[in-house]
């Protein structure tokens, strides 16, 4: 089924550190935001699927977070959790535009729910 | 006005001293780098690892563009400065753009030199110089098959392997009969040649090149001896030539390269040189580490610090080729006044040598094994004394091939000298107690417990002893983290013998697996950098655990805690009052005396932190840090009738004695006024018991995780020692503990006699006390500091778009 998704305006980049999370509230829904060494931007469900760690706060190497509850690495493009753990967080859509971050994909802003 | 620094060259010694420079006052001067490659600095010695297909060229950037922008450096690049004219005081580009300046730094590096033979300019003849001489080879791999690569030391090498790595069929050629002349000596040469050879390199020994042929490219090589060779693509790795014409045109003196003296400074005062374009004392260097060093001293004398100026440097050499692992430091060549240790093991292939003059080792030359590399190295560059080292023993490794050797010595003899255990004593007791490896064996003898030279000795006397069931990879500490093999101790050497200013150049210079390193090791590289270079290295937030980058401890639901410091766990109506009203106003669910004897306040949300610590006008208690938590005090002869000293007021001064500086792992203290003990010191990281004529005083104890009871350390007569001693025993656990670990497992693992004796030299404590005194000059107030940054007071907030 295809989801309409919008972009939302969420924060400067220059605010958005290298390798700091940030938390982004929308109505229920938490995500972490990480502007990554390399310079692109990354967004993903800010609770770690073992036991709700807040992502945003971990510490952050390459294209990976390390849940600051109890260390499970997950990578911040695919959402995957890396072995020796399981599981899979949502990932977002992210842009930078004029020097503005953007995410997409936010419950509050679908036309429709997907089944997922 | 801020005076005018400019900088010619934008290499690596170059870029390394400017950012010393912006980092010990970013406002001193107005900063102009005029570089010629296209590209921002790199770091040149990981060319190879690109051309071996090892890692890219994005991973070997230094510092991107924008580290010029924020750092305010005006960057001239692809401009070529073309002359220096000293009495204007300005530099002239090939663009014709005028630079004035206050102060010059030359710093442009050095290029490959190019034999002068006949077709030494076709198409296809290369140097092993920089990223567009990288490419050029790369792109060269793709179409061509044979490569030729004039010159057989470590970069004509490294070169040759990546060339083999890329598909092409590699030829080396070599003037002189052994490889590396210049760092080993004929015999590891030898087994060095042996093992390119069956990797499938080629070598052309003893040949003279007289001509490159070819019509457009090259085709070929001509000898002197009339042999030819085919080929494709030739690489020049015959050396480097300072780049000193700028200096000479300019009327400085120049010799090999341009003269400098200690400052770094050349003939003319205004005008300094770094790199591989100076020569110091009549030596121009090729490796990094002097670069990096001869840069720090530049920094320092130009932001007017105190510097005793550059001495030179001694340089090591390991080559970077899979399968041959070599390791070369110092003198290569025997004189009439030096001795050689050597031991070969032909079937192994492996090599070890050293020049000894004087009971003094100043040379290493290792091949196939070289894990003794950094210890032999060490002890050259500090110039100890091995006489007390028996026969061969300083070359002596875990498992080797040292049974002969370890049969001949009696039972007698002495194996620790430190704590006087001899060979009979150290068999016994692997005999008795099963004991498997050397720390079982310092845990029950004390051998190596003490400064630890004869730990090869004892891994000897464990292999001989148990034959077949030593297991040799038991004995070596696994790496600090999942990337790397390093040991803690590995890491913190190469820091300090390479320079490395930085945790993301120290992983790509040591090799991680990982630059970005992980969880495990980001934490504890910004520790060691920190307490290495109090002075100069920023502390990285995003380096920090977030309970030690939030300055509060997140709980599980995300919320912190925020604990205020409490002196000796003391207190006063107004800030009781205060503390009561604070967690009123921002509804804080729980508000508990600590373990710690302070006042937590628990469920703070992320956003009210900072409001809340600013309420609270009270300093923070660091109930979050890897640093010294608190001290804990009975109230001693205040009030008490059994009494004997003030601990309370001496806990008070020791808390704000210590407190605040980093160190491996948090730090509990302790103060008793009576040997009733009260205040429960015996089980702290450092505690101290008051007695009628003084304070005595213990170490390395635990109430936590595995219980443990201190060792005890001295009795001293007044305040002042405790305090004294405190800051030298803290700072030695700072230099030597591992990241992560308390006193109590160091202690063990170090051995409580070390620690005796460290603490017993008054040298060393005034050393360390110092050392400790002036990191503690670098740290401020955390709650404060982050009250008045407001990029830091950015992380407790939260986006609501």
């Amino acid at each position: 089924m295809s989801v309409t998704r919008e972009m939302m305006k969420v924060m400067k980049l220059e605010e958005l550190k290298p390798q700091i999370g940030k938390e982004v509230r929308v109505g229920d829904e938490s995500v972490a935001l990480f502007r990554l060494s390399n310079g692109e931007v990354r967004a993903v469900s800010n609770r770690c699927p073992h036991k709700n760690g807040p992502l945003a706060e971990g510490i952050v190497s390459g294209e990976f977070v390390f849940c600051p509850l109890h260390d499970w690495k997950i990578s911040l493009t695919t959402g995957e959790v890396q072995k020796p753990d399981d599981g899979c967080i949502q990932t977002y859509e992210t842009a930078v535009i004029d020097g503005y971050v953007y995410i997409g994909g936010l419950k509050e802003h679908e036309k429709h729910h997907s089944d997922r | 006005m801020s005076r005018r620094l400019v900088m010619i060259g934008n290499g690596m010694a170059g870029a390394r001293c400017i950012e010393e420079i912006v980092r010990r006052d970013r406002d001193r001067y107005e900063i102009t780098m005029i570089g010629d490659e296209p590209y921002p600095n790199y770091n040149r010695i990981m060319l190879s690892p690109v051309l071996q297909g090892k890692t890219t060229f994005d991973e070997i950037t230094i510092n991107d563009w924008d580290w010029y922008q924020s750092n305010n450096i005006h960057l001239l690049s692809q401009e070529r400065a073309v002359e220096i004219n000293r009495a204007s005081k300005e530099v002239r580009t090939d663009r014709g753009t005028l630079v004035p300046y206050d102060e010059l730094i030359i710093a442009t590096g050095s290029s490959a030199f190019i034999l002068p033979v006949p077709g030494h300019d076709l198409e296809g003849v290369v140097g092993f110089r920089t990223i567009e001489d990288t490419k050029m080879m790369l792109e060269a791999a793709k179409q061509y098959k044979k490569a030729v690569v004039i010159g057989g030391g470590l970069l004509g090498l490294e070169a040759a392997r990546g060339l083999m790595n890329q598909g092409m069929e590699v030829h080396v050629v070599h003037l002189l009969p052994h490889l590396m002349e210049m760092q080993l000596d004929a015999a590891a040469a030898k087994l060095l040649q042996q093992d390119l050879e069956a990797q499938g390199m080629k070598f052309l020994m003893e040949k003279k090149t007289t001509e490159i042929y070819g019509e457009g490219r090259v085709q070929g090589l001509r000898f002197e001896d009339g042999t030819n060779v085919e080929c494709d693509l030739v690489v020049m790795a015959v050396g480097i030539r300072p780049n000193a014409a700028l200096a000479r045109d300019a009327g400085l003196a120049v010799g090999r390269a341009i003269q400098v003296n200690d400052l770094m400074q050349t003939t003319d005062p205004s005008i300094y040189a770094v790199g591989e374009c100076a020569e110091h004392r009549g030596i121009a260097y090729g490796l990094v580490a002097p670069l990096y060093e001869q840069g720090i001293v530049l920094a320092d004398h130009l932001t007017g610090r105190p510097t005793e100026g550059y001495a030179g440097s001694v340089l090591s050499t390991q080559l970077k080729v899979a399968g041959c692992d070599l390791f070369s430091g110092g003198e290569i060549h025997a004189d009439a006044n030096t001795k050689a240790i050597v031991v070969q093991d032909e079937v192994a292939g492996s090599y070890k040598k050293i020049l000894v003059r004087e009971n003094r080792i100043v040379g290493v030359v290792l091949y196939g094994d070289v894990s003794d590399g950094t210890r032999l190295f060490s002890l050259l560059k500090k110039g100890s004394d091995i006489q007390e080292y028996t026969s061969a023993s300083v070359l002596h490794k875990a498992g080797g091939d040292s049974g002969l050797d370890v049969a001949s010595i009696s039972a007698e003899e002495t194996i620790c000298g430190c704590n006087g255990v001899t060979k009979g004593r150290i068999v016994g007791a692997i005999l008795e107690n099963g004991l498997t490896t050397f720390d079982e064996v310092k845990a029950v003898t004390k051998a190596g417990g003490s400064c630890g030279k004869c730990r090869g000795m004892v891994e000897a006397i464990l292999a001989h002893t148990l034959g077949d069931k030593f297991d040799a990879s038991a004995q070596k500490a696994a790496g600090m983290c999942a990337c790397t093999t390093l040991t803690r101790d590995e890491v913190v050497a190469a820091i300090r013998e390479k320079g490395l200013q930085s945790p993301r150049e120290t992983r790509i210079v040591l090799g991680f697996a990982s630059e970005e390193g992980c969880s495990k090791c980001r934490p504890a590289l910004n520790y060691y950098l920190r307490m290495l270079h109090p002075e100069t290295y920023a502390d990285d937030k995003a380096s920090r655990y977030v309970n030690e980058r939030m300055e509060g401890n997140m709980q599980k639901d995300g919320t912190f805690s925020v604990i205020p410091r409490m002196y000796g766990g003391t207190t006063t109506p107004e800030d009781l009052i205060r503390i009561g009203e604070v967690a009123k106003k921002y509804n804080v669910p729980l508000v508990k005396i600590t373990g710690a004897s302070r006042i937590g306040l628990y469920g703070v949300q992320k956003e009210d932190v900072p409001n809340v610590w600013e309420e609270l006008e009270m300093r923070s208690g660091y109930a979050y840090s890897k640093s010294l938590r608190n001290v804990k005090s009975c109230v001693g002869s205040r009030f008490c009738r059994f009494g004997t000293q003030d601990s309370l007021g001496l806990g008070i001064r020791l808390e704000q004695e210590i407190e605040m500086v980093d160190t491996p792992h948090k730090m509990k203290m302790g103060v008793t006024g009576c040997p009733r003990n009260c205040a429960e010191v015996l089980t702290k990281d450092f505690g101290v018991v008051c007695v009628e004529n003084g304070y005595q005083l213990y170490f390395g104890g635990n109430g936590g995780t595995e219980v443990r009871e201190c060792d005890s350390l001295t009795t001293v007569a007044t305040e002042d020692e405790v305090i004294l001693l405190a800051k030298a025993y803290v700072q030695l656990y700072r230099e030597t503990g591992i990241y992560g670990e308390r006193t109590a497992p160091w202690v063990k693992r170090m051995g409580t006699d070390w620690v005796r004796q460290m603490l017993g030299n008054e040298q060393e404590i005034a050393g360390l006390a110092n050392r400790f005194e002036h990191a503690k000059t670098t740290y401020r107030e955390a709650w404060s500091a982050a009250l008045e940054d407001e990029e830091r007071l950015r992380m407790y907030t939260v986006e609501r778009p």
